[in-house]
């Protein structure tokens, strides 16, 4: 168990070294970006003394190693500063919009996993029969265009044309839920509204399958490439010699080794549906952090657009510390070694 | 005495990029109830794929073609349907591969992989039972940490460990038959003496006939009541081991042990790749069991 801490504890202190040049880079970038964004905060009709303050309550006067310094000085404080844009605390913003993109980004990630792996260990154990062809061209086409583009053509095939999804929104406006965490599909349950979460449900899933989409078809193809490899082993012509049945080699004793060098990657492709989510959220009109951070990087929001990509970052991250885990978790070899290797 | 296995002229063909290729041409061996037998020849003389043929493996490959008599205690196993090949695997016949530690489940402690072994015979025994039934089969390989060892993964163990493992894995269920695929080549000499010696008495004593596969020729004059000797998918000479010990009858067969370095010193033996002599008819000793 002890090995498992080490990891832990190191992988949290890369993290956040990942986080502090993250905020930097973003924070320079930012500030290289032209226009005035007390300018465009306040619009062509303001006076320049209007202008002036507002650059000199944004601290825009001064060297922007300064600026970072009080930013760094805020955020130990749990503030990211107001946003021009809402005129709300940025903090704020993102705790409205964030659970909107997150329950969809999860539920895309549940469907990645679960459709996903299950089509690889199929292809796997019927390698080079016609199961196995059928998926492998079944992938190729998922990882073959982005997911917006996967949005648009299932939002007009089975929305549309065939409309058995609602064609935008999170939820039925006639439903009136409380909001406790901002996920809907938990907020539902702990109303115990059944009738409701099934409508969460109806709403969610056509935007979590375009968005998994390519997903899907990344782990089907990695998990059939790694487990047919597997297939080759010794321990799998064994297992085979001792008559275990195919299936149980397949679901267990090839699936379980291939798994390890798949989730990294799997991992990866489930943290990169943060950035895509942006462009599904706009084809759905999901209310999700998506809308929110193209208004404030076009209207140069400077404290909105660190606080979105901070924010972005760190679940990011999280998501490949709960992957590592999941890997020394999976992998005797890590978990039992002394030095906690990578 | 009767015969716990028959092969009777097995052929095997594989479909390839260039038409059909044979790799076996029509061998035919059997084993009889508690014997030791040797199938001994080079790489890439047909040793593996006769005891994949056996255990029905093969001829899951889509490219193979398996043609000749297979009877398993007096069995035509070419009529049984693949569920009932597969039911006979792990049961009544088992087998033992090269490298130990590659041949078990590298994500798996022992335990788990030892308690769906046993469960072959008994799938409805519990963890717990298989666990105790798994501790006394590796008392009997001279494990008696076995506790540690069932928690253990293959790579926290070492090789001679893991191969006594798949000893006590391969003779848990009582087979008819073992089928040993050069077991513990991949080990040390040492090592290898050792288990194979333990091997040899176990199977003694639960009179579990063998199908022994080797290049090793030492290994065989000690462990093998008979020899099938092959050489490119045929069977060159058969008979008693002493016999072909003492009067090696067939080209092949000088040559293979003529292969074997003393450790008298005398350099390395020079040897042909090939000479048409290797492929003179079959030499057979006759003589029962030795």
């Amino acid at each position: 168990m002890s090995a498992v801490l080490r990891l832990l504890s190191r992988r949290l202190g890369i993290s956040l070294i990942v986080l502090v040049g993250v905020s930097m880079l973003i924070f320079g970038i930012a500030r290289v970006i032209p226009g005035d964004p007390a300018r465009i905060a306040l619009g062509p009709n303001a006076t320049e003394e209007q202008v002036a303050n507002l650059r000199e309550a944004l601290h825009l006067n001064d060297p922007v190693v300064v600026q970072y310094g009080y930013f760094v000085a805020d955020l130990l404080q749990g503030d990211l500063g107001v946003s021009l844009f809402t005129n709300r605390p940025v903090t704020l913003d993102i705790a409205q919009f964030l659970p909107a993109t997150l329950e969809l980004v999860l539920f895309a990630g549940v469907l990645m996993v679960g459709i996903g792996l299950p089509l690889g260990m199929w292809s796997a154990r019927y390698r080079g029969r016609w199961p196995d062809h059928l998926i492998r061209v079944v992938s190729l086409l998922g990882v073959s265009a982005p997911s917006f583009v996967w949005a648009v053509i299932l939002m007009l095939l089975f929305a549309f044309f065939l409309p058995v999804f609602p064609i935008a929104g999170r939820i039925t406006d006639s439903f009136e839920i409380t909001r406790v965490t901002g996920f809907l599909l938990v907020d539902t349950l702990l109303a115990r509204n059944g009738a409701a979460f099934a409508d969460v449900l109806w709403h969610i899933f056509l935007p979590a399958f375009a968005l998994a989409v390519s997903g899907i078809g990344q782990a089907a193809r990695l998990t059939r490439a790694n487990m047919v490899e597997t297939y080759d082993r010794p321990y799998v012509e064994m297992a085979q010699a001792y008559g275990f049945s195919a299936r149980r080699i397949a679901a267990k004793y090839a699936f379980k080794p291939s798994l390890i060098p798949s989730l990294t990657i799997i991992g990866l492709d489930f943290a990169a549906m943060l950035g895509n989510a942006f462009l599904v959220e706009a084809v759905f009109a999901w209310p999700g952090l998506s809308r929110y951070g193209v208004a404030v990087i076009l209207r140069k929001d400077l404290n909105a657009i660190i606080g979105t990509v901070l924010i972005i970052s760190a679940t990011f991250l999280i998501v490949n510390l709960i992957v590592d885990l999941l890997i020394a978790f999976l992998n005797p070899r890590i978990r039992h070694s002394e030095r906690g290797a990578s | 005495m009767s015969d716990v296995l028959e092969v009777r002229d097995l052929c095997l063909r594989f479909r390839g990029y260039s038409g059909m290729s044979e790799v076996l041409h029509g061998i035919s061996l059997n084993v009889r109830a508690g014997e030791r037998v040797a199938l001994v020849g080079e790489s890439g003389s047909g040793k593996s794929v006769t005891a994949r043929i056996v255990l029905g493996l093969l001829q899951e490959l889509p490219s193979a073609r398996v043609e000749g008599g297979l009877f398993f205690e007096g069995e035509d196993l070419n009529r049984l349907s693949r569920r009932q090949w597969q039911a006979l695997r792990g049961t009544s016949i088992s087998m033992i591969f090269q490298d130990p530690t590659s041949s078990l489940n590298p994500v798996f402690t022992i335990g788990t992989q030892f308690a769906e072994v046993l469960r072959r015979r008994d799938p409805k025994l519990s963890r717990e039972a298989a666990d105790e039934r798994a501790g006394t089969l590796l008392q009997s390989v001279s494990i008696h940490d076995h506790a540690r060892v069932l928690s253990a993964y293959p790579f926290q163990l070492s090789g001679g460990m893991n191969q006594r493992v798949v000893i006590a894995m391969a003779l848990a269920n009582h087979p008819s038959l073992l089928i040993a695929d050069e077991p513990g080549t991949a080990l040390d000499v040492t090592v290898q003496a050792q288990t194979l010696k333990l091997m040899h008495e176990l199977v003694e004593r639960s009179g579990t006939a063998v199908l022994f596969i080797s290049h090793n020729l030492g290994v065989v004059r000690e462990f093998a009541d008979r020899v099938f000797v092959i050489y490119r998918g045929r069977i060159v000479e058969q008979g008693p081991t002493r016999a072909i010990f003492e009067d090696p009858g067939h080209a092949y067969t000088r040559a293979l042990m003529a292969a074997v370095p003393r450790i008298t010193g005398g350099g390395l033996p020079e040897l042909n790749d090939s000479e048409s002599a290797f492929l003179d008819p079959m030499v057979v000793h006759e003589g029962g069991k030795a």
